[in-house]
């Protein structure tokens, strides 16, 4: 996604930096906070917490019941919950029925579970196209679906931030919880991918 | 608005790429810009429906030439001027001369309307439909914020779930009232939306109460058929 970055130092960098400099001078931002906030974001929240939840409910069945019943609390069990994250839906994949998020308006994105949107969720490629053809930008992830698959689109056009719950592949029965959440993937979790078992 | 931000549907943009091993953020810069918005929308009393608005009020051109948090930074720094938490002559003057002044608080083209005082004491209206209602998309277009896109404006869908009373961002993003009500996920037939017999498609989206008009049911609709077929023949 080249153009979609800007590193260049003369520009957004600079304005970025003017800006925190007279928010800190008016006293209306804590640099301190803002320090904070990226580390947060760089190293505690991102789509490990996710990956948690879904090895979760693969496991314990009671679990998974409450997660589709009612994710933000079933998912604040996990200790997860924070900005974007106030009413969160799971929605499960099965052999029949595949789930894919979009939010064509902006970006948004259940950011306790999964972190930040990565660029190409954010990218107007993905916005345009996953409503209209969610079968071909499958295809650009190279994930061919059954033609008798149902494939539910899923626009956060509103305040709900969705999970997606991808199928537990086959050849994992005997792998632990906490194995299972090494192999559930950010991209599984949006829809755009399967959960492949780990090679022998 | 019908701003190029409500781009569910459009072609040209060329294939999804994913990038391997992408860092949470590409530049410093970034990350800053990320907190910032964060702490400033709140310390601010700036609200969310606000920022989205202030970042579709962006020029279409400049809009897809920049990048994501290119966008929330002229967006914040319109916010800010227009609230007037800071002028745009104390940005420049923090500014490197090497900066186009145009850029700095002059990225959004259309001035955001005055903020009106909420009245207190609303109440939360009775959901309209449940579960299984058909409706309509209503065909608006609002010259303000809305989150209704085009692409289902006009369109018939069904109510999947009532997710509860909801904040209306249409009036909030303008400090017009929070006018909470119901907001539902309904769900639209791909073949309703885009024309075409495709393979099993379904789509979901969330919309408010006031996005939506009651369709009659299938039974009523026969019935009423009927009905004008009985008048009819009885001339």
């Amino acid at each position: 996604m080249s153009g979609d970055h800007n590193t260049d130092d003369s520009g957004p960098a600079a304005r970025v930096k003017a800006l925190e400099a007279l928010l800190t001078e008016k006293g209306l931002i804590d640099p301190a906070a803002i320090d904070a906030i990226v580390d947060t974001y760089e190293t505690r929240v991102g789509p490990r917490n996710g990956a948690r939840v879904v090895a979760k409910a693969w496991t314990d069945l009671t679990y998974r019941k409450r997660l589709l019943a009612d994710a933000t609390s079933a998912v604040a069990e996990l200790g997860f919950a924070g900005p974007e994250g106030g009413h969160l839906v799971a929605v499960e994949n099965t052999d029949r029925v595949h789930n894919l998020v979009v939010c064509t308006l902006c970006s948004c994105y259940p950011w306790p579970v999964l972190g930040l949107p990565p660029v190409w969720y954010k990218s107007f490629a993905y916005r345009s196209r996953a409503v209209s053809d969610p079968r071909g930008v499958l295809q650009d992830f190279g994930l061919e679906l059954p033609r008798d698959a149902e494939v539910r689109v899923w626009d956060s056009s509103a305040e709900i931030r969705y999970l997606v719950i991808p199928q537990r592949p086959k050849g994992t029965a005997r792998m632990s919880e906490d194995e299972l959440a090494t192999i559930v993937t950010r991209d599984s979790m949006v829809g755009v991918a399967k959960v492949e078992a780990p090679r022998a | 608005m019908n701003g190029v931000h409500d781009m569910g549907g459009m072609d040209g943009f060329g294939p999804v790429v994913s990038e391997q091993n992408e860092p949470v953020f590409h530049a410093a810069w970034e990350g800053r810009m990320y907190a910032l918005a964060n702490f400033v929308v709140g310390s601010a009393g700036f609200n969310i429906d606000e920022h989205r608005h202030a970042i579709e009020r962006i020029p279409p051109a400049r809009y897809l030439a920049s990048s994501y948090y290119e966008r929330w930074l002229a967006a914040i720094e319109t916010l800010l001027v227009e609230h007037g938490v800071v002028t745009r002559e104390e940005l420049l003057a923090k500014q490197d001369a090497s900066i186009d002044p145009a850029l700095i608080a002059n990225a959004v083209s259309t001035k955001g309307p005055a903020p009106v005082k909420e009245k207190p004491g609303a109440k939360a209206p009775r959901a309209r439909y449940a579960k299984g209602s058909r409706v309509r998309a209503r065909n608006l277009n609002p010259s303000g914020h809305t989150r209704l896109p085009r692409y289902v404006r006009g369109k018939a869908g069904v109510v999947a779930r009532d997710w509860g009373v909801f904040v209306f961002p249409d009036t909030n993003a303008h400090h017009a009232g929070t006018k909470p009500q119901h907001c539902y996920s309904v769900s639209f037939e791909a073949r309703e939306l885009w024309g075409k017999s495709a393979s099993r498609e379904r789509l979901y989206i969330d919309l408010w109460e006031d996005y939506l008009e009651p369709l009659a049911s299938k039974s009523k609709a026969k019935a009423s058929k009927r009905k004008m077929a009985g008048k009819a023949g009885g001339r």
